[in-house]
Parts: structure tokens; C-alpha cells; sequence
């Protein structure tokens, strides 16, 4: 009696150590198919060229109530010069989904026209959707030439 | 002497039994009653998926993809092919009118309540289909690579991006990147012709094997009606003739949309422009866009957009789980509140789509 007992608990041991063995196993060749996978699927990041200062144009090319789209390495900006004559550049990408905005003479605001968001001349969100302002980038005016850069 | 078609047909018998399946067929009924008219919309439903395979597979040989190539192998396709610019039209048309008669086919089956026991599968695997529907709808708009399209995509990713902790990796895997590029062209393009075909194929066949060993969903008044009282047609040949008739008039008003009303390609997609006015999705995605204008950008400690999804994403799942909480219709009960949320849902949908478009 005694030794039916110990062998069946013997077995039971056995039993569980192979579960766990199979199981393990198991769980360590999914791990290694779908590691692989998933891997693949992240996209590698792209050696870019840190852009930090572009040359947006001369003072004279841009009229005064006037924005423009400027590319800033892989981004846009939209450069702004307002009633007075002074320049403002913000990041062109919409804080709430991403859009691009564009300058409104009629409305003497910055807009995007994907989900009506708007802000002041200043990048502030004023109304609709947009959670944030722009973000804004710094513009230096050396002699007739217009450089935007990134603010430290 | 037996003719060569008999012969065909007993060479073919003596290996897969035909036998069992004609006969299966000779007994298939489909009720009669004065709901009967919503039974032909699963039908045309996969009607226009069959076209969208064959238009889809013809547009294959002419595309390219890439930033370089789309917009231009599209304007290729609609000027130079000859009909090319028919197959791109029907292609676009039977896309969007896939997505209303399955939207009438979703909301028919649902006030019927053909969703209760024992057709939970079927309904399920329909909500699925619905999903990839507008998942093909969103992958294929961004193919032309046109500044609508462009934006479009920029939007809808980054609301998938705004979805807490998941987000993220979603938005990347999507785009390809953190931005919308050419990457995200290719992966688009290797969803709406692989991924989500091959997902539909296999969720469609279980569909309508449910549909064939359960038949059509009787309406819910008529469960308690002798079995021999109900009125009922033969599937072969009345309905069948029915259904094809339907198609062809269907394939007619293609035809007619296409000629009449082309699909624009519009300007090609530019990184360093900004999004034109007037920009909208596509209809069937514009009571969400109207909801996101509507939702201030914080509530309390969450980003609008954020509660805007996941109140949508909420929606979805319990409207697709409705077999498993309407548990009156599964007992045979009348059940009000499904025909209010129901209605409520329609009236939604259907007013905001409106003030969207004229807006």
C-alpha cells in the first residue's frame, strides 16, 4: 500500500515535470517565432540630418498679413509676418491630429481645416479642438536674409 | 448513351459526392414574409465584394506603389489604360456602396434581432467584416497618394496614436515611421491587398456556412406559427433568380455612377502643404470626424480626442456584442431598449454625417 501510494505520487512528480518541461518549451519556441516578427515590424530609424537653422528667404519676399509654408528638414513650418512687418515662425503640424495649418488673412489667424482649430498670431490655441500651441521656432533677420531655427 | 455533360457530372459524383450537397440544396428554403426585402442585402453586399476582388486584381496590373509612382500610375491608369479609367471608377463606387448595403444588411439583421441564439457566429463574423470594410476603405483611399488621402491618413493614424500606452506602437506600425511617407504607402497598399483580404476571405466563408447550415432568420412574431403555415420559397431556383436580378441592376447603377460621375484623383500629396479647406473623410467616417470637432480639446485631465475614441471604440464592441447582452430577444422576448439604442444610433449617425457634409 504504501509503495502504490509513492509510486503514483512519484508518477504525479513525473507527470508535472514533463508539463512543465512541454509547456516551457512550448512557450520558449512561440517566443522565439513571434520575437522575430515583431521586430521586423518596428521600422528601423532613419539616419536624418539634424536640421537646427534654414534659410527661409529675403525680408522683401514676404508681404506683410502673408503666412508660408517653409520646409525645415523633414518638417513644415509656416513662417508668418504680421500687419506690422514682424516675423513668426511655429511648426506647421497641428497639436491636435496632426494636420497642416495655414495662415487666414480673413480671419488674422493661424487654422487648421481638418477639424477647424484655431490659434492667434502668437501660436496660442484659441478655439477648437487643438489641446496646445504650436510649437514656435525662432526667426533672425540678418541683414536681408530670414533664418529660422529651432528654439533651444 | 449517356451525353458528355452526364458523364462530366458522374466523373465528378463518384469522387466528391455531389449527391448530398444537391440535395441539401433542392431542401434549402428561405422564409417568406413581409421583412423578405432585407434578405437580399447580404446578398448584394457580397455581390460588390466579388467585384471589388476582380476591379481590385485588374487595378494590380497598372499600380505602383511609392511615393514616386502612385499618384502617377493612377493618372496612368484613368488616362492612358483603355477603360482604365471605368475599372479605377467602378473600383471607388462599389467600395462605398459596399459599405451602405452592408450598413443596411448590419442594421436590418439587428431590429429583426436575427443576431439571437443560435446565430451569435454570424453576426459576429459580420461585425468583423464590417470592420474590415472601413479598414479597406481607409488603407485603399490613402493608395492614389493625393493630398486628401495624405491627410486623411495623417488624421486617422495619429487618432490611433492618441489611444493611451498602445497607441503609440500602433501609430508607428501603421505609418511605418513616426510620420506618414512613402512607408506608410507600402504598408498600406500590403494591407488592403493581402492582410485584409485574406482576413475577409476566411471570416466570410465561416458567414455564410453559418448562413447555409442555419438558413434565414425567421422574424421574431412568427416563432410561436406552426412551421407548416409559414409561407417559404425554394432557394433554387426562386430566390437565386431573385438575387442575380437584383445584381444586375446593381451592376447597372455602377455602371451608370461610374460613366456619369468619375472618381476625381484630385492633387498629388505634398508634405509641405497645408491641409486645403474643406477637407472631410469619407462619408461613412464623417459622423466621427463631426463628434471630433465637437469635443473639446481637454476634458478635465484627458485630451478630447482621446475620450472621443475609446467612447467610440466602447460603442463598437457592445454593439457588437449585443447577441450576448440582449438576452430577451434569445428567449424569444420582445426586447424595446435594443430598438431604441438602435434608432438612437441611426438618428446619430445620420445627423451628424449630415451637418458634416454641408458644413
Amino acid at each position: 500500500m504504501m509503495s502504490d501510494a509513492g509510486d503514483s505520487g512519484q508518477q504525479e512528480n513525473r507527470r508535472d515535470f514533463l508539463k512543465i518541461a512541454l509547456g516551457g518549451g512550448l512557450v520558449a519556441w512561440l517566443a522565439a517565432v513571434l520575437y522575430p516578427i515583431f521586430a521586423y515590424l518596428n521600422p528601423p530609424k532613419q539616419a536624418e540630418v539634424e536640421v537646427t537653422s534654414v534659410k527661409a528667404g529675403k525680408v522683401s519676399a514676404f508681404e506683410k498679413e502673408s503666412g508660408t509654408i517653409v520646409r525645415f528638414g523633414n518638417k513644415p513650418v509656416v513662417l508668418i509676418r504680421n500687419a506690422a512687418g514682424d516675423f513668426r515662425a511655429f511648426l506647421a503640424t497641428c497639436t491636435h491630429l496632426d494636420c497642416t495649418v495655414q495662415y487666414r488673412k480673413d480671419m488674422g489667424l493661424i487654422w487648421c481645416a481638418c477639424h477647424n482649430g484655431r490659434y492667434d498670431l502668437n501660436g496660442r490655441n484659441v478655439a477648437g479642438p487643438p489641446p496646445r500651441p504650436l510649437d514656435e521656432y525662432r526667426v533672425v533677420i540678418q541683414g536681408e536674409e530670414i533664418f529660422i531655427s529651432k528654439k533651444a | 448513351m449517356k451525353t458528355l455533360w452526364t458523364k462530366l457530372y458522374d466523373w465528378i459524383d463518384e469522387r466528391v459526392e455531389l449527391g448530398g450537397l444537391i440535395e441539401f440544396m433542392g431542401k434549402k428554403y428561405v422564409p417568406v414574409n413581409r421583412h423578405s426585402v432585407w434578405y437580399y442585402f447580404g446578398g448584394v453586399s457580397l455581390f460588390l465584394f466579388i467585384i471589388q476582388v476582380v476591379t481590385g486584381i485588374l487595378l494590380l496590373l497598372y499600380y505602383k506603389s511609392g511615393e514616386q509612382l502612385a499618384f502617377e500610375s493612377i493618372q496612368f491608369i484613368m488616362s492612358k489604360v483603355q477603360f482604365g479609367w471605368l475599372i479605377r471608377s467602378i473600383h471607388s463606387w462599389t467600395a462605398n456602396l459596399f459599405i451602405l448595403t452592408a450598413m443596411i444588411h448590419m442594421f436590418s439583421v439587428y431590429f429583426e434581432k436575427s443576431y439571437r441564439k443560435p446565430r451569435e457566429v454570424t453576426w459576429v463574423t459580420g461585425m468583423l467584416m464590417l470592420f474590415l470594410a472601413l479598414g479597406f476603405g481607409f488603407s485603399g483611399y490613402l493608395l492614389p497618394w493625393n493630398e486628401l488621402a495624405f491627410f486623411a491618413t495623417k488624421v486617422g493614424t495619429d487618432i490611433a496614436g492618441a489611444v493611451p500606452i498602445v497607441g503609440k506602437p500602433i501609430m508607428v506600425f501603421l505609418r511605418g515611421g513616426e510620420d506618414v511617407t512613402g512607408a506608410t504607402l507600402s504598408r498600406f497598399f500590403g494591407f488592403h491587398i493581402a492582410v485584409l483580404p485574406g482576413l475577409f476571405t476566411v471570416l466570410l466563408g465561416i458567414h455564410l456556412l453559418m448562413v447555409q447550415r442555419q438558413g434565414m432568420s425567421e422574424p421574431m412574431e412568427r416563432g410561436d406559427q406552426p412551421a407548416a403555415e409559414r409561407q417559404r420559397m425554394p432557394f433554387f431556383p426562386n430566390f437565386l433568380l431573385r438575387d442575380l436580378l437584383l445584381w444586375l441592376i446593381v451592376l447597372n447603377l455602377l455602371a451608370i455612377l461610374a460613366v456619369f460621375f468619375p472618381w476625381e484623383l484630385g492633387k498629388k500629396a505634398d508634405a509641405f502643404a497645408s491641409a486645403p479647406a474643406g477637407i472631410k473623410p469619407e462619408w461613412y467616417f464623417l459622423f466621427m470626424f463631426q463628434t471630433l470637432k465637437y469635443i473639446p480639446g481637454k476634458i478635465l485631465f484627458v485630451d478630447g480626442e482621446v475620450l472621443g475614441i475609446l467612447l467610440f471604440g466602447l460603442a463598437g464592441l457592445l454593439w457588437m456584442l449585443v447577441p450576448f447582452w440582449d438576452w430577451k430577444s434569445s428567449r424569444g422576448e420582445r426586447n424595446r431598449f435594443v430598438n431604441y439604442v438602435g434608432i438612437f444610433v441611426i438618428f446619430y449617425i445620420i445627423i451628424l454625417t449630415v451637418i458634416g457634409w454641408i458644413v
